[in-house]
């Protein structure tokens, strides 16, 4: 197990220096490295004192090791747009995006179980079929759209909801969460519902064919014959142990939720990471956007890296393929 | 000669006796009502795609046909002087939205289908060195497959857009990037197997060129799963290539795909002028609908473990 471990971890450290080189070929080598780091409203002597200071000068194989050396220091460069060390920026905008996939993969697990149980339980019934077709649906809408549409129906035409921005925060651990007052919980509905559409019906499909299978299991044929009620059948029996793999898929797929704000984000104008880096390619602010792609590249490598372990935990086969 | 003139007109006569694979594969997709539908409706979309320049009640590129004082006008409403109607409306400058969308249909049909092919011909073949070639090969494209398969769609393309800048071109390149690996992965699984079976070692034998083994004979027999995969990348090229353009990465406005006039209907809608992005957003949705509708039904016609 430990060989296991150190193998992976290695591996993925290795990915991380692979990526750090192809942004850092994508900013230095394909554009011209000084307009992209340097404003263009700088003057000339202004230029050559930022050329020289960022080492621009030197050649290719000693400037990627600056950059490097900057990296592991946690500097990324300062954003020209607002003047600010780019981590740091991206790192205030982190609470905003966390709290959105957050309350998409709650909305995920709170609509989708029970549609997935009812589906599953009775299988023909009408209200199945609707549900299943309305999970089919939820993987074809592209989300973009169905934000705007939200946003058309419940705060245009409606008027129930707030149609942008992020409400009220109330600032908890030296972070500001909108989730904590009602009217940034109001703010929050339309874009988690958004966010959380695919994963509806994701968690929909696994339940539902997690139901099917169990309820042929001996273990609840035995449970029904000893009588028990069937909610206590559904509840106990079967539902606990359908939980375990639907919560795990569900976790699993936070790193995908997070990387998909950056489309709810953009609709909803909700001020997290995803939209910060819309923004910054838009108006071609390169060190925020090498941060962010520094920053999620670390991040998924974390995200696969604890999941490959949770698997090669609960399934021994993973482990034991991996050394042959 | 004789010879090779008599082979096309025998076919078929042998074929009325013998079902060949291929009909019978079409008769097994035609039970579905379903999928036969979805083929109809997406047909009727390539073809309005195709004749758009023909069909479509106005060029909304041609600045001569448009009327700034049209801008903004409801679906249903008559133009100006009075020559046509704006069945969904006018957009802000003017133009028809049903031209727009017919027009758009166009670019994003072209993108969707143009990476997909591309990205097709990429993983196949990638897929095929890999599992005919074994080894190092192997395991280093396959650590790459499962690198990119590691990092959702729209982050790799929002990278790659990121470095490239948009445009159609651009756009094409970082959806190839996206989606080679899926190709490449169903490819090595079904040649992997394919590799062992007795033809393959028959041309072996025969001492055929590699090449010709390769494309000849291993490449057919993994096409099925490889078309089902190629109908649902379809879908998702034509999806993600929306997404990108109405994040303002994709294509440039000059020509304006169904995401970018989504995207245009934007800052309308929060007035309560929703045709503007609404129905661009029912042309994607019918099209990506249709695609998979078709795609799901071919995974189950093509798929041998549902084969009695």
């Amino acid at each position: 197990m430990t060989v296991f471990l150190l193998r992976r971890l290695l591996q993925a450290i290795g990915v991380v220096f692979a990526m750090s080189v192809l942004v850092f070929i994508g900013v230095y080598a394909i554009g011209d490295p000084v307009e992209i780091l340097i404003s263009p409203d700088a003057d000339q002597i202004e230029r050559e004192r930022a050329i020289e200071a960022l080492g621009l000068n030197l050649p290719l194989w000693r400037q990627y090791l600056v950059f490097l050396g900057n990296a592991l220091q946690g500097d990324l460069g300062r954003s020209f747009v607002f003047n600010e060390p780019a981590l740091q920026l991206i790192l205030q905008r982190m609470p905003a995006t966390l709290e959105l996939a957050f309350g998409a993969m709650f909305i995920a697990i709170l609509l989708g179980l029970p549609l997935g149980l009812y589906a599953g339980l009775r299988p023909n019934s009408i209200g199945s079929k609707v549900i299943m077709a309305g999970s089919i649906l939820g993987f074809s809408l592209p989300t973009f759209w169905v934000g705007l549409m939200l946003i058309m129906v419940f705060a245009v035409q409606l008027g129930w909801l707030p149609s942008t921005g992020r409400g009220e925060t109330v600032e908890v651990l030296g972070m500001r969460w909108s989730f904590l007052t009602w009217n940034g919980l109001q703010h929050l509905l339309m874009p988690a519902f958004n966010l959380a559409l695919f994963k509806i019906s994701l968690v929909i499909r696994l339940t539902r064919a997690g139901v099917r299978e169990t309820v042929l299991m001996d273990y609840v044929k035995f449970a029904r014959a000893k009588g028990l009620s069937p909610s206590r059948v559904t509840f106990v029996h079967v539902f606990k142990n359908i939980l375990i793999p639907v919560v795990t898929v569900v976790g699993l797929e936070l790193g995908s939720t997070i990387a998909f704000s950056v489309v709810t984000e953009s609709v909803f104008a909700w001020p997290g990471m995803g939209k910060l880096i819309i923004d910054s390619i838009n108006v071609l602010d390169r060190p925020v956007i090498v941060a962010y792609l520094m920053m999620i590249v670390l991040m998924f490598i974390t995200i696969n890296l604890i999941v490959d372990v949770t698997y090669s935990v609960l399934d021994p086969r993973v482990r034991l393929e991996s050394k042959a | 000669m004789s010879i090779t003139t008599a082979g096309p007109a025998a076919a078929p006569a042998a074929a009325a006796k013998v079902e060949t694979p291929f009909q019978r594969f079409v008769s097994e997709f035609a039970a579905s009502k379903l999928a036969l539908f979805g083929l109809a409706v997406f047909t009727m979309i390539a073809l309005i795609a195709i004749f758009a320049p023909w069909i479509a009640p106005q060029n909304p590129y041609d600045l001569a046909q448009l009327d700034i004082m049209d801008g903004r006008l409801e679906p249903g409403a008559r133009s100006g002087d009075g020559t046509m109607t704006y069945w969904l409306g006018t957009d802000d400058q003017g133009r028809d939205m049903l031209s727009g969308i017919m027009y758009g249909l166009r670019i994003s049909l072209t993108v969707g289908a143009g990476s997909a092919l591309i990205a097709c011909v990429v993983g196949a073949s990638l897929g095929l060195l890999a599992a005919y070639a074994g080894g190092r090969t192997d395991s280093a494209i396959m650590r790459l497959v499962d690198l990119q398969l590691s990092f959702p769609a729209i982050l790799a393309a929002l990278m790659i857009l990121a470095f490239l800048g948009k445009g159609i071109l651009n756009v094409v390149i970082a959806l190839v990037l996206v989606e080679w690996a899926y190709y490449a992965r169903t490819v090595r699984g079904s040649a992997l197997v394919e590799r062992r079976r007795e033809y393959i070692e028959a041309a072996h034998c025969l001492a055929l060129p590699t090449r010709r083994i390769i494309f000849r004979h291993l490449l057919p027999n993994c096409l099925p799963p490889l078309i089902v995969v190629m109908t649902m990348q379809v879908a998702r090229a034509i999806a993600l290539e929306a997404t990108l353009s109405f994040l303002g990465l994709g294509v440039p406005i000059t020509e304006p795909s169904l995401g970018l006039l989504i995207a245009n209907g934007y800052e309308y809608m929060l007035s309560g002028k929703y045709w503007i992005s609404f129905y661009p957003g029912i042309a994607l949705l019918i099209t990506i609908v249709s695609i998979n509708l078709v795609g799901d039904h071919l995974r189950d016609v093509l798929n041998p473990r549902l084969k009695k």
